[in-house]
């Protein structure tokens, strides 16, 4: 069988993998030594892992994270994460079929129990906002410890291919996000005070100001840490939406997507619709692209997309038909999606009845928006802890936010300790609200008349934090609007421009050409950024141009390609065109046709079908049942129906069972919260006791 | 309107099924507790287990009343409350456990106890992988069990609304109300009721609720820790209790639930006073050293959630139930020392009957036994 892997990316460089040949319900397969289970199963085209307990749902991957528990597996006789689990030469691994049989291994343990490791800084999470947090103090000398649970540093910056928006001098804007995390983790390298425990995942706060983690360095153990100072930098998890067929395997987060897709390099499927027109949809179907996956469609509820246009445009000229107004209805398969349906959405959120469309796809990707990973925050200040929370895990905002609130909060716990760092720059603060500000409304803009010369056009329409162009540019001649970083950019001096193409090469929104009327004004040659499939554009081939919106303007010939060597995943295509459409020009049409719905729904499935707790498997239909009989306390409705008591914690369930309450019409001011415990990571007795389990983790 | 034949402060382990034998009874009855809906104290807190196995008799009838009316519960009303009889066993590795057990079973028998001390080999098949070394044997008590503490009081309580029980949540009690020294009500934060007994079921928070009408109770509350785990295959159906110390800890206990799920518990030593209920660091492990010593098996699995909760404990171990008899009209049952799951149902249909008048003989054993003004001189052995 082909195994479903990605073995040639515009973007990203394939690495050499050994490999590791394993079994998987006794059959034999191959993989590679170290990636998580789930992704190997992923590349063998295994996406059931197990049936549930209850009702023998198929159940598969879902977060991707190692937050959720649906991607359980059986490795060498242990119920595992998948997810967090690496690949071995030799594993038996086998599907979760029900409820998995606790090995009769009656070896009673060696137990080495470690002291409680005292720290002045102890950060959770080293994604964008811990890193940049750990980098503060460690200039300053601050002993810190930085727990990740993931192999690498960097959080959710690995799975970021693109360009990031934001600035120069604060956010590292114009480099990609994987390129981000490998800056940040050398610059921590440097430091001395820092220090970073990988593959530690933490799993509770405690009482006594205590934080439990289960470090996987050669063998699994507990780790207590008493900090003078906590930082949460934990970051956010993705929200789910409530439709029948919400959990067959194949229904995940675009998050999970992007780890399959752009840390793991697996084709993960072949027709996926997108559902959610924010950053992160609009960014995955990209991804998904530039993966060999076809994006059927993108929808989005709202009436416009809520993400940044570039990012929409990028989907657009790539022939991804985006429809706002429209819901996603269900997802149907037999053991993992087979298809969606989607429809039109009245001003009532109500669907409009015949506007269904039925698309054939094996994947959808849930985009609906993040939720902050705060239970770590939450516990810390209920303990009276000197707690602080920087990135994602204060505020849902992008990634070059993060990185700018874990430089302030740094400084903030370094002041809290007494250093003399002065006052922190009330500017900081408010470049941190910059980068956090949604973007605005899209504008029009007059491009230059001048035919003659060279010179840039922005297609750039809307105010969004970003300026690398106004860095890159060797005259100077590209300024934001206000000079500020929300300015649209543009050039001073039409004359200044020398051609040299390096802010076509930098922009993150792929939005800017360079149109060169020196040699041949009726026919002058446009240099465009390209970053999908190489083979789809060749010197003296005809390729065809669309506009800004993926309207296709004609098929002209490409004269040369190049790459600038600080960006060598932007392709510089260079085509010559009419004049009249040279202005006009953004991208080249790469999908190849688009996939049309069928128009039909036969099986209309009840909305209260919809899976709210996927740990227990409780319906939408139950819960509304329970506050219809006067439940009001969300701790008296787990207690009746189990809703979030299973192995996640009610991470997932949480935000959709509070959207229930307010469908059902209740003022949520008489809703009484869930009350929230340890640990927030199942861990094994055995490890708790002080046992070294497992072990064939070894950092990276 | 505002006015009831009884007013029961708490809805939690006991006061819910006071509540319940009282409106069986005839009595117009209203519950208040400050939490937002039943079992939000510490009937949430408790891990399940239900015995009749106690050295003292007044317990051992209470609860074996309780142990009957979880068994029937299902049949008689139709909730599931995860009743699992799967009896308790309590492992002995020491000569002084065996002799202090064996002690007991004679008064256990006299008040109809299934229970025998039994051979390692059958200890073994109780509890499949329990470490053989030293292994002396043990009780076991068939009869005994386990349920849901969550979805028991829903289940008695939405009985009790059927019956016509007027629950108020969310509600504190500030005062207990006096007239001419006679109970007269309660006055809480938002409202006056009237009624000429007061039941406090207040659990940990009885001393606190007693004091507002002048009444010292020997009550103080401490507190103990709980976790449950992953659910796997059922593989033993018995609570099992070892009675040995350990660092820092007396016995410790735990069973597999109906779902699958290990839940267990620990008594510290010395005990941790006060009503603070945040999970500890030291907790998980210091019990997880225990299990895996006694259960080697259990080290693969793992620990979904830990809790901490209160036991009102009394200087003897066991219950106040019965009448103030400083204050006429206030009535306690309290004090449960952490077993009040167990003891609730048993006890609150004596108080019931003690309230119509309507007292057996086997009541008079338990009211005197758990006599809120006894001298507080013996110990359960079983506590």
């Amino acid at each position: 069988m082909k195994l479903k892997r990605i073995t040639k990316h515009p973007v990203l460089e394939i690495p050499e993998y050994k490999e590791v040949t394993f079994t998987w319900n006794d059959k034999k397969l191959g993989g590679y030594e170290g990636e998580m289970i789930s992704s190997t199963l992923f590349a063998n085209g295994v996406q059931i892992f197990g049936h549930h307990p209850k009702d023998n749902s198929p159940q598969g991957l879902f977060c991707a994270n190692g937050q959720c528990s649906q991607c359980l597996v059986i490795a060498d006789g242990q119920p595992v994460k998948s997810c967090m689990t690496p690949l071995a030469q030799g594993m038996v691994v086998e599907s979760v079929e029900g409820l998995p049989k606790l090995p009769e291994d009656d070896v009673e343990p060696q137990i080495q129990t470690a002291d409680v490791k005292e720290v002045d800084v102890l950060i959770i999470g080293a994604g964008p906002a811990g890193l940049a947090a750990a980098v503060e103090l460690g200039k300053l000398g601050v002993e810190t410890l930085v727990l990740d649970d993931k192999d690498r540093p960097g959080g959710k910056l690995v799975l970021q291919t693109h360009k990031f928006f934001g600035s120069v001098e604060d956010s590292h804007a114009g480099t990609r996000g994987f390129e981000i995390a490998n800056i940040l983790a050398d610059d921590i390298d440097k430091l001395d005070s820092v220090d970073i425990w990988l593959n530690t995942t933490a799993v509770g706060v405690f009482s006594d100001k205590i934080v439990g983690a289960v470090k996987s360095v050669k063998k699994k153990h507990y780790r207590q840490i008493k900090p003078k100072k906590l930082l949460v930098a934990t970051g956010a998890r993705e929200k789910m939406l409530s439709f029948p067929g919400n959990t067959l395997p194949g229904v995940y987060g675009a998050g999970a997507f992007q780890t399959l897709v752009n840390r793991d390099l697996i084709k993960s499927s072949e027709k996926v619709l997108i559902v959610g027109g924010g950053n992160v949809g609009l960014i995955a179907g990209y991804h998904a692209i530039q993966a060999g996956i076809e994006v059927v469609a993108l929808i989005e509820a709202l009436p416009q997309v809520g993400g940044y246009k570039v990012h929409a445009d990028k989907l657009k000229r790539l022939g991804v038909p985006i429809l706002t107004g429209h819901t996603v209805v269900a997802a149907t398969g037999r053991d993992k999606v087979e298809a969606v349906t989607v429809a039109r959405l009245n001003q009532d959120w109500k669907v409009v009845p015949d506007t269904h469309k039925t698309y054939a796809v094996d994947t959808v990707l849930i985009a609906v928006g993040l939720a902050e990973v705060n239970e770590f925050y939450l516990k810390a200040r209920q303990w009276g802890m000197d707690v602080f929370c920087a990135g994602d895990a204060q505020e849902i905002a992008e990634a070059s936010a993060a990185m700018f609130t874990g430089k302030i909060e740094g400084l903030k716990i370094a002041q809290s300790l007494g250093l003399p760092v002065g006052e922190i720059p009330a500017e900081w603060d408010e470049k941190a609200t910059i980068l956090k500000s949604k973007p605005g409304p899209a504008r029009t803009r007059e491009q230059p008349e001048r035919e003659k010369g060279v010179f840039p056009i922005f297609h750039c329409y809307q105010e969004v934090p970003c300026n690398p162009c106004t860095s890159v540019c060797p005259v100077g001649a590209i300024r934001t609007e206000r000079d500020e970083i929300t300015g649209l950019p543009y050039i001073i001096d039409l004359d200044a421009c020398t051609g040299c193409g390096s802010c076509v090469a930098v922009c993150p929104g792929l939005s800017m050409i360079l149109v060169d009327y020196r040699d041949d004004p009726e026919h002058p040659l446009i240099t465009l950024p390209y970053e999908i499939w190489r083979e789809r554009v060749e010197v003296d081939q005809k390729v065809p141009l669309t506009d800004v919106d993926g309207a296709i303007l004609g098929y002209y010939p490409v004269e040369k390609l190049s790459t600038r060597r600080k960006f060598p995943g932007t392709l510089l295509v260079q085509v010559k065109v009419d004049k009249k459409v040279a202005k006009a020009v953004m991208g080249i049409w790469v999908q190849d046709q688009q996939i049309e719905p069928s128009l039909i729904y036969e099986k209309e499935l009840p909305p209260d079908d919809a899976i709210v707790c996927r740990c227990e498997r409780i319906t939408a239909g139950e819960i509304k049942a329970a506050i219809r009989r006067g439940i009001r306390d969300i701790n008296q409705l787990k207690a009746v129906t189990r809703v979030g008591m299973g192995a996640c914690g009610s991470k997932t369930c949480r935000p959709m069972i509070w959207r229930i309450f307010q469908e059902e019409g209740i003022d949520l001011g008489t809703v009484t919260d869930r009350v929230d415990r340890p640990l927030f990571v199942e861990v094994p007795i055995g490890i708790l006791a002080g046992a070294h389990q497992g072990g064939r983790i070894e950092n990276k | 309107m505002k006015t009831s034949d009884v007013i029961i402060v708490g809805a939690g382990s006991v006061g819910v099924p006071t509540a319940l034998a009282l409106a069986e009874q005839g009595f117009k009855t209203r519950v208040i507790d400050m939490h937002p809906s039943p079992g939000q104290g510490e009937n949430k807190h408790a891990i399940g287990g239900i015995r009749a196995t106690h050295s003292d008799p007044a317990k051992i009838l209470t609860c074996r009343r309780s142990l009957e009316i979880f068994a029937t519960w299902q049949d008689l009303y139709g909730n599931n409350i995860e009743w699992l009889k799967g009896g308790y066993v309590f492992p002995v590795y020491r000569q002084k456990d065996e002799t202090m057990l064996k002690k007991l079973l004679p008064v256990q028998k006299k008040y109809g106890l299934r229970i025998d001390f039994v051979k390692p080999a059958d200890i073994q098949q109780l509890i499949p992988g329990i470490n053989p070394q030293r292994l002396r044997g043990g009780t076991f008590s068939p009869d005994d069990g386990s349920i849901s503490p969550l979805l028991t009081v829903n289940a008695f309580y939405r009985r009790a609304v059927e019956l016509g029980v007027d629950f108020h949540f969310k509600e504190r009690v500030r005062q207990i109300q006096v007239e001419n020294d006679h109970v007269s009500g309660v006055e809480t934060e938002l409202s006056e009721y009237h009624a000429p007994i007061v039941v406090d079921t207040a659990g940990p928070f009885s001393p606190e609720l007693s004091r507002t009408a002048g009444i010292d109770l020997t009550v103080v509350p401490d507190s103990h820790e709980g976790a449950i785990t992953e659910p796997v295959r059922s593989f033993f159906k018995c609570m099992v209790v070892d009675i040995r110390p350990g660092p820092g800890s007396k016995n410790f206990y735990f069973y597999q639930n109906l779902h699958g799920q290990v839940i267990f518990c620990i008594t510290p030593d010395p005990p941790i006073v006060g009503t603070a209920k945040g999970e500890t660091a030291e907790f998980l492990p210091q019990v997880s050293a225990r299990l895996v010593h006694l259960l080697p098996r259990l080290k693969n699995l793992r620990v979904r959630r830990t809790w901490r909760g209160l036991y009102p404990m009394t200087p003897d171990g066991s219950p106040l139930v019965g009448w103030n008899q400083q204050l006429r009209g206030l009535m306690h049952v309290t004090g449960m020392c952490g077993q009040g799951l167990m003891l609730g149902p048993g006890a609150a249909e004596v108080v019931a009957r003690l309230i119509a008048a309507e007292t057996t003989a086997d009541d008079h054993i338990i009211l005197e036994a758990f006599s809120p003004h006894r001298s507080f001189k013996g110990q359960e052995a079983l506590k």
